[in-house]
């Protein structure tokens, strides 16, 4: 928890002339009450970092800030929102803010994204491509301050070793797992026991197949699960899961215990977030044995769409006090916030102003979504929850019995029909 | 009315008429607002929200009877009834396992109170650490999967097989049930009547026939207990699930109980009506065993045992 109540005359005037550069004033200053999720050291000193400055920077406002357990969080956050609104606080992109906005539960801060004076500099230049996931009918709900890329980290001397080149074509990735598997290695790690990891796959599949739009339009329900150009990603998936290119009994797994076959040597690959680099590094593997490359292409000509999941800051529409809650918003947009704040979460900032630390993985990460075609939020964000939980557990059981994708894909339709109704 | 006369004390007479009568009403009174509030009042409540389609944040629209029709048709649904069955059934077997586990340790040797504590430890020990530990056991990198590795059988993770992971489950919930009935036994067989067993033996009983003829009847209270606290820990099972599996392999190790909770509460769920309808079956299946329950109980009170 942060207070300050530093009221020296410097401080007045400082603030004085902050308020009034910002073309904006606040009438009566008082407290900010903020929400969040952030037991996790990581994102927990990058707040509190965000925190002081901004409190250093508005010596007026009274941060308070509530730490709920990120599990808790998501049962929590449905009953502060409609019971005990905060003033500010921190979810996710796409889909999953869609309940909340459609029940009225999210302010509309459209008229941050709008660049009428609110901020120096261009708030729409510098996070334009993160504007669409922070979109609902034509309205902005929040801000994105961090997100990280997907891709496939690998073992480069394993690949060395088997003379295989970074793939950038599917033909070239499924002859790189039919060589790593004829020389007794696991091509690609997975652990599914949590779901979410076959929809990275499937997102990857989907994208490359058929682009992002049709992406889009599978995740919002406009297009029958049953559809040709869905079977045509599990033809592609049929390629990886029928000849044994994933690891075995992945059913049975978590994220983290898919890990250390790969740190042992046992596995080649994993589609994975960029937050799984710490923990491989934790294994004992280094920036010379790890790293990273983009999905390869599938259809030749598709603009390459990437997997960016985006975490952000919102207003409650029961806020008590919303001119400050705006000023924290827009101070989070800022370029040099989420610079710094980032170095501390080891991820990407979204304002495309900002610099990140020398970390390959990093600037492989934040070279590939500067120039990534759009973005998905993951299938779990993007899809609405209903549909993300079936479908989830349909990739899973696909990825054990590839034979019965048609039975899979009929139930999921059935789904379809009725979350999307 | 005989107090009717008595003027000094006309102003209490009422009281005084009636505190018998009244007496354990009062003392009942706070235990049954809480029972009403807590209980009943919950129950008439998911039935109310089981007719409505609510994601517990936008106003609920009123569907009638569409979730338990909606239910007839899920294939889930299916597969968690017929689990919960298999718990059951396969939970039984802790009961005659208890019982051999009793007999086994009904014996006057140095240091068997230290033995039968030790048998009965697993059922000190919290669900939780239970379930970690088994999935742990059960992980293909763990204890099980290995070892068959190493004696050439190929690894296999019980828990990612559809077919028998519940059945996993089951074994790793039966661990320290056994040590609950085995319990119950063990507090049975010292109450045996000596003198039976003794005028048994001199009829020339011994071996099965003296167990199954003399044993066995003297344990029936212990056996009644012993199957009803099963087939509630069976039901229970909810919390093995959420822990070793949720639910998964794709939803095959689903019970009623986590079902509801699957699709009511959990991140990917708050279909509040349709988890309501689940609930309602599974409460409708227990009142169907509670009822018999208490039939029985009263029948054998009849009869005065």
């Amino acid at each position: 928890m942060v207070i300050v109540g530093g009221t020296n005359m410097r401080k007045i005037l400082a603030t004085i002339i902050a308020v009034t550069s910002l073309g904006y004033s606040s009438a009566f200053a008082g407290t900010l009450v903020i929400n969040t999720d952030l037991t996790d050291p990581a994102p927990k000193a990058a707040f509190d970092w965000a925190f002081n400055k901004f409190q250093e920077e508005n010596p007026d406002v009274t941060i308070e800030v509530n730490n709920f357990d990120h599990e808790g969080y998501k049962q929590a956050i449905r009953n502060f929102l409609t019971t005990n609104p905060p003033d500010v606080f921190n979810w996710y992109a796409g889909n999953r803010m869609l309940p909340f906005v459609r029940a009225g539960l999210v302010e509309d801060v459209s008229d941050i994204w709008s660049d009428t004076g609110w901020v120096d500099g261009n708030l729409t230049e510098g996070m334009s491509h993160a504007k669409k996931p922070m979109t609902i009918g034509g309205k902005q709900w929040g801000i994105p301050y961090t997100y990280y890329q997907w891709g496939v980290y690998y073992r480069k001397d394993l690949f060395e070793a088997n003379g295989i080149s970074v793939p950038t074509t599917w033909d070239e990735f499924v002859a790189a797992c039919a060589t790593l598997k004829a020389a007794g290695i696991t091509p690609i790690t997975i652990g599914s026991k949590y779901l979410w990891t076959t929809a990275g796959v499937f997102d990857y599949l989907n994208l490359r197949t058929n682009g992002y739009e049709f992406h889009m339009a599978l995740t919002k329900g406009e297009v029958p699960y049953t559809d040709p150009k869905v079977h045509a990603v599990f033809d592609k998936w049929d390629e990886l899961v029928k000849p044994g290119y994933f690891l075995e009994n992945h059913a049975s797994l978590a994220w983290q215990e898919a890990i250390p076959p790969m740190v042992n040597g046992e596995a080649a690959m994993y589609v994975m977030g960029n937050f799984s680099v710490a923990l491989f590094k934790e294994g004992g593997l280094t920036n010379d044995n790890l790293g990273f490359f983009q999905f390869p292409e599938i259809t030749p000509g598709i603009p390459m769409a990437e997997e960016a999941p985006t975490d952000t800051m919102h207003i409650a529409s029961g806020a008590k006090n919303k001119t400050d809650a705006k000023r924290f918003l827009i101070f989070l947009s800022r370029a040099d916030v989420q610079e710094e704040m980032n170095k501390t979460l080891g991820q990407l900032p979204v304002n495309s102003g900002s610099k990140v630390d020398p970390d390959p993985f990093l600037e492989a990460g934040l070279n590939m979504l500067n120039n990534a075609y759009a973005m998905a939020q993951f299938y779990d964000r993007d899809a609405p929850a209903e549909m993300a939980s079936e479908g989830m557990k349909g990739f899973q059981e696909y990825m054990v019995n590839p034979d019965r994708r048609d039975k899979i894909l009929e139930r999921l339709e059935k789904v379809r029909q009725r979350v999307y109704k | 009315m005989p107090g009717s006369t008595q003027i000094p004390y006309r102003k209490s007479s009422w009281w005084k008429l009636n505190q018998q009568r009244l007496t354990p009403w009062i003392f009942l009174f706070p235990g049954l607002v809480l029972f009403l509030v807590y209980v009943i009042w919950p129950i008439f409540n998911s039935l109310y929200i089981s007719l409505l389609q609510w994601d517990g944040l936008s106003p609920a629209i009123y569907v009638g009877f569409s979730n338990y029709i909606e239910l007839l048709d899920d294939e889930y649904f299916y597969i968690s009834l017929i689990n919960n069955i298999k718990w059951l059934i396969f939970f039984m077997l802790a009961v005659p396992i208890g019982l051999g586990l009793a007999i086994f340790l009904n014996q006057t040797i140095f240091g068997i109170r230290l033995i039968k504590s030790l048998f009965f430890f697993p059922f000190v020990i919290s669900q939780v650490v239970i379930g970690i530990i088994f999935a742990w056991f059960y992980n293909p990198r763990g204890v099980i999967g290995p070892f068959l590795e190493a004696i050439g059988l190929g690894n296999y993770a019980i828990l990612a097989d559809e077919d028998f992971a519940t059945y996993g489950i089951i074994f790793a919930g039966i661990y320290p049930q056994i040590a609950y009935c085995m319990i119950l036994y063990l507090t049975g067989l010292n109450n045996l009547n000596t003198d039976q067993i003794e005028a048994g033996r001199m009829d020339g009983a011994k071996g099965l026939s003296l167990f199954k003829n003399i044993i066995l009847p003297q344990l029936r209270p212990a056996t009644f207990l012993a199957i009803v606290v099963t087939v509630i820990g069976s039901l229970r099972s909810f919390d093995m699930v959420a822990i070793m599996t949720q639910g998964g392999p794709w939803g095959s190790t689903n019970v009623l109980a986590y079902y509801m909770f699957e699709t009511a509460l959990s991140e990917y769920g708050y279909r509040m009506g349709y988890g309501s309808a689940i609930a309602a079956v599974l409460f409708t299946i227990m009142m169907f065993y509670i009822l018999f329950f208490i039939y029985r109980m009263y029948k054998s009170e009849k009869k005065g045992l």
